[in-house]
C-alpha cells in the first residue's frame, strides 16, 4: 500500500467542511478568520496533491500555492485590522451584533 | 523527503499527520477559549507543513512554516490580545436550528466531495524526481511573471490598508498642539484599574 491521491483529497475535503462549519457557526469574529485560514489550507493541500500526482514534472500547483499563501497573508492582515476597527466602534466582536448594513 | 521513505512509513506518517490536522482543526472550531484555538491553529499549520513535505513540496512547506506559523498566527494571537475580553454571547433564538442546518449542509458537502474524489478516474502520472525550488523559480520569472509582480503590489496594498484601518482615528478639535510630524490620534480613554471585564 502506498500513498494515493484520494487520501489527500479526502483529507482536504474534511478540513474544508470543518472550515465552512466554523465560518458559519462561530460568533467570535477572530474565530471566523481562523476558519477561513483552515479552508485556505485545505485548498492548498488540494493544489499540492494535484501538483505531485498529476503534474510532477512542472510543479505548477506549487506555484499557485505560493500565490494562495501570499493572498492569505494579505487577507489575514486586512481582516484583523477590520476586526479591530469594528471592535473600537461597537466594543464587541460578536458576529451577530455586526448589523450596521442591515436595511 | 518522501522519496527516501518506504511506502509503509509514508502511509503511517500520513495517517499521523492527517489525524493531527483534523483534531487541531476541530479544536480550532470547537475550543471554548479563543486563545487555545489560536494555539491549536499553529499546530494545524505545522501538521499541514508536514503533509506538504510528504507531497515533495519542500519549498512550500518551508514557506508555510515561515508565513503561517511565523506571521499569520502571531498576528491572530496579537489580535486576540487586543480584543481580549470575556464575552458571554447571548444565545440566539434559533441558534440550535442554525447549527443543525449548517452541520447537515457540511456533512452533505463532504459526502459529495468524497464521492466525487473516489469516482473520478484521475490521470495519475509517475512521480518524477526534480529540483522543485529551481522549477518554481523558473516559473516565477517566465510564465508566471505578471502574477508574481501583482502579488508584490497586493502585499503593499495590504500593508498600507492594514495600517490605515487599524490606526485610531484622530479628531482635530480635541487634538493638542503637537509637533509637525507627530501621529495624530484620538486620545486613548483611561482604563479603570479594576475594570471587571479585563480578565486574563
Amino acid at each position: 500500500m502506498e500513498l494515493q491521491l484520494t487520501f489527500f483529497l479526502t483529507l482536504a475535503a474534511v478540513l474544508f467542511c470543518i472550515g465552512i462549519y466554523g465560518l458559519v457557526v462561530s460568533r467570535n469574529a477572530i474565530r471566523v478568520l481562523m476558519s477561513i485560514e483552515i479552508m485556505l489550507n485545505a485548498v492548498n493541500l488540494n493544489l499540492l496533491s494535484f501538483s505531485n500526482f498529476l503534474d510532477s514534472g512542472l510543479v505548477r500547483g506549487q506555484v499557485f500555492t505560493v500565490f494562495v499563501i501570499t493572498v492569505a497573508a494579505a487577507e489575514a492582515a486586512v481582516g484583523l485590522a477590520i476586526v479591530l476597527g469594528i471592535y473600537r466602534n461597537r466594543s464587541t466582536i460578536d458576529m451577530e451584533s455586526f448589523n450596521l448594513l442591515r436595511w | 523527503m518522501a522519496f527516501s521513505l518506504s511506502n509503509g512509513v509514508q502511509v503511517m506518517v500520513f495517517g499521523i499527520l492527517a489525524g493531527m490536522a483534523v483534531l487541531f482543526a476541530l479544536g480550532v472550531v470547537f475550543a471554548e477559549s479563543i486563545i487555545y484555538a489560536g494555539f491549536l491553529l499553529a499546530g494545524l499549520f505545522l501538521s499541514m507543513s508536514g503533509l506538504y513535505l510528504l507531497l515533495n513540496a519542500d519549498f512550500v512547506a518551508a514557506a508555510q512554516v515561515l508565513i503561517y506559523v511565523g506571521a499569520v498566527n502571531i498576528l491572530i494571537l496579537f489580535a486576540i490580545m487586543l480584543v481580549n475580553r470575556r464575552y458571554t454571547f447571548t444565545p440566539l433564538k434559533f441558534g440550535w436550528l442554525r447549527n443543525g442546518v449548517t452541520g447537515l449542509v457540511c456533512v452533505g458537502l463532504l459526502s459529495l466531495l468524497v464521492l466525487t474524489v473516489f469516482q473520478t478516474p484521475w490521470p495519475i502520472t509517475a512521480i518524477e524526481s526534480i529540483n522543485a525550488i529551481e522549477t518554481i523559480g523558473g516559473h516565477f520569472f517566465s510564465d508566471y511573471l505578471l502574477p508574481f509582480e501583482l502579488a508584490s503590489v497586493l502585499l503593499l496594498m495590504a500593508l498600507i490598508g492594514a495600517i490605515i484601518l487599524a490606526r485610531r482615528e484622530y479628531i482635530l478639535a480635541t487634538q493638542e498642539k503637537e509637533g509637525l510630524f507627530s501621529l495624530l490620534e484620538r486620545p486613548r480613554p483611561q482604563l479603570e484599574p479594576n475594570e471587571p471585564t479585563l480578565k486574563r
